[in-house]
């Protein structure tokens, strides 16, 4: 497997959806190539970042604002 | 590549089906209960595809009011939360066409760029490469990436990272294809990793000589 095969099928491979075998190439792949297995670690760490970092908050009195505004509307029927 | 799903739960109702027909039926609070249950999402969808605060708050209001409006026409073959983003994300889209009068805002524009297509920054990353910054500087550090990125990556990264959203949800939501989810998305990570890295990266020692870029 070529480092650009190895490429094509990330995103399956982080996504958890690869047959046994393929996985099992993947894998072979990885254990002799070290640019495949930094670029499959960083990825994964780029994803579980943006996962479990708020970015854009919404801060408690903004969101009890912005409620209050959607549901007055709602019942006075929109 | 078909997987054999359980059937489980095809009898049991997914909650939020029941509280939209409970708001149909004129029950305004079950109503608030999806606007609590969802409004951070939909406020954060609002902000990556703006990437404006005011314009988030209009568009998250816009949603919700139009969900209510809409609620007769949700059919409950998907769901609730997936019907509710693509409002979100239409009501996003119109808010900048208007913000840009004139210029068209799209998300299935084919996005031509190379970056990112193959991973030139190789350098491992620190361990734990956030904790050498405090939590507004890796905010501001993730906001600024992100916002780098191709509107049309940027959409599809958001909704199948980081909101959840399966790949045909999120294809189904913005009306492209699986293949173009796909292709965008592995663009989209790769792009994001390849930046971040100029902040994780390992630091090299002082010897060591490379290309700055």
């Amino acid at each position: 497997m070529t480092c650009t095969e190895f490429l094509a099928l990330l995103d399956d491979l982080i996504d958890n959806s690869v047959t046994a075998e393929t996985r099992a190439e993947l894998e072979r792949h990885l254990h002799g190539c070290e640019h495949c297995e930094v670029t499959l670690n960083t990825t994964r760490k780029t994803i579980q970042i943006y996962r479990s970092h708020e970015i854009y908050d919404l801060p408690p009195r903004l969101r009890e604002r912005l409620h209050a505004a959607i549901m007055s509307r709602c019942k006075k029927g929109c | 590549m078909s997987t054999i799903q359980p059937i489980a739960g095809e009898d049991e109702k997914h909650p939020d089906i029941a509280l939209v027909e409970q708001a149909r039926s004129g029950d305004v609070s079950a109503f608030d209960t999806l606007v609590r249950k969802y409004e951070r999402q939909v406020f954060r969808i609002a902000q990556h595809i703006t990437q404006n605060r005011e314009d988030a708050e209009d568009v998250m209001q816009d949603a919700f009011l139009k969900a209510y409006e809409k609620l007769d026409q949700f059919q409950g073959n998907s769901k609730f939360y997936t019907w509710l983003v693509r409002i979100a994300v239409n009501e996003s889209l119109m808010r900048l066409r208007k913000r840009r009068t004139g210029k068209m805002v799209s998300i299935d524009e084919d996005v031509e760029t190379e970056e990112g297509s193959v991973p030139r920054d190789l350098a491992d990353w620190a361990p734990d490469p956030e904790q050498n910054y405090s939590q507004t500087q890796l905010a501001e550090i993730l906001r600024k990436t992100i916002q780098g990125l191709p509107q049309g990556f940027r959409i599809v990264f958001v909704l199948r990272d980081v909101e959840g959203l399966s790949t045909e949800e999120t294809a189904e939501t913005l009306g492209l294809s699986i293949p173009a989810v796909k292709s965008r998305l592995l663009r989209a990570r790769l792009q994001l990793r390849e930046r971040l890295s100029r902040y994780f990266r390992r630091k090299k020692s002082p010897k060591a000589t490379g290309v700055e870029k």
